[in-house]
């Protein structure tokens, strides 16, 4: 944890000078997403409609990594009244409210995923409300969210990762950082049968060939 | 292929997410400007090289991405203990009683 426990105004005024909204300025661009290029859309409708993997993106939401510390109580109320909802403070936790979910990362690192749009409106929240020494970082466009389910959807996890996905030590709502395939991967699950991958933008094509290559003993539905 | 407990995560993983970062408790000096060209040259490039218990720094680098400490045997390669950056260990050598000429 950082000893740095105060703030000068001096500081607190450096921490919103190098906010700004990464969106173009119409408000109605996203950018695009790494896996643009997959066409999901289309192969929703021409690709197979049936099969043991499940596959969409949640694409263009608003990446947000939160560095702060666990102990202060102050910080804590901060996030609180903006996000809805308490930090998860247990490792390897996550909470959701509405379109704000929140991952524990690390003992003082939490992601928390918003809708693109509202990704800067958050943002400045967290400038003009939260005290202390921290740090908010918008990762927007370093990431992109990966819904994965189906029948054998935990089988596919057990080729791609080393970890066990037993419903008794891997419940609902339990996050990890883990190896996926020779990648990396934010892994949520958000059902018995239904994951969540937060995966980097320069690994997404990478994991686009994984996937289907490990589905084709199941069958891969793309969803839109 | 070791099972490695992280104290930040609180549970097992593979050692695939891990790295080992060398010796553990290695303090820099708190005058660096003081120090002689050997002590210096101590901190800098010196390690142990222990058959047996070694405490070591490790790193949860594909997980929660913290640094903690490892006490290790380096001939078995068990695992004997992993504790905190700050923590000291509880498994450590035994030392032995210095000369026979007591016994
Ligand atoms: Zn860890």
């Amino acid at each position: 944890m950082s000893d740095v426990t105060s703030t000068t105004k001096l500081e607190q005024a450096a921490t919103k000078a190098a906010v700004m909204n990464q969106l173009p300025a119409d408000k109605e661009s996203l950018g695009q997403s790494p896996l643009h290029h997959a066409d999901f859309a289309s192969a929703a409708k021409r690709g197979a409609q049936k099969g043991g993997i499940h596959l969409s993106e949640l694409a263009l939401l608003g990446h947000l990594t939160l560095r702060c510390d666990a102990g202060n109580l102050e910080q804590l109320a901060a996030v609180e009244a903006i996000l809805g909802v308490p930090l998860p403070l247990t490792p390897l936790t996550s909470v959701e409210k509405g379109a704000y979910s929140v991952r524990w990362m690390s003992p003082d690192e939490w992601l928390i995923l918003v809708p693109g749009l509202e990704a800067f409106s958050i943002e400045s929240q967290f400038r003009d409300a939260m005290p202390g020494h921290y740090s908010l970082v918008n990762s927007s466009g370093g990431s992109t969210v990966l819904m994965l389910s189906g029948d054998n959807a935990v089988e596919l996890l057990q080729k791609s990762t080393t970890i066990d996905w037993h419903l008794s030590v891997f419940p609902v709502g339990k996050v990890v950082s883990t190896l996926f395939a020779k990648s990396t991967a934010t892994i949520r699950r958000t059902d018995d049968q239904r994951f969540e991958l937060i995966i980097r933008r320069s690994f997404a094509d990478y994991i686009w060939l994984w996937i289907q290559d490990a589905s084709l003993e199941y069958g891969l539905v793309i969803e839109a | 292929m070791l099972h490695i407990y992280c104290p930040h995560c609180g549970e097992y993983r593979d050692e695939e997410e891990f790295h080992s970062v060398g010796q553990a408790h290695i303090a820099r000096p708190l005058d660096p400007e003081a120090c002689s060209d050997e002590e210096w040259g101590e901190y800098l490039f010196f390690r142990k090289n222990p058959r047996g218990l070694h405490h070591e720094l490790w790193v949860h680098s594909a997980g929660c991405r913290k640094f903690f400490n490892m006490t290790r045997d380096t001939q078995t390669y068990e695992i004997k203990e992993v504790y905190k950056i700050g923590e000291q260990p509880t498994v450590v050598v035994q030392l032995q009683a210095v000369s026979g000429a007591q016994s």
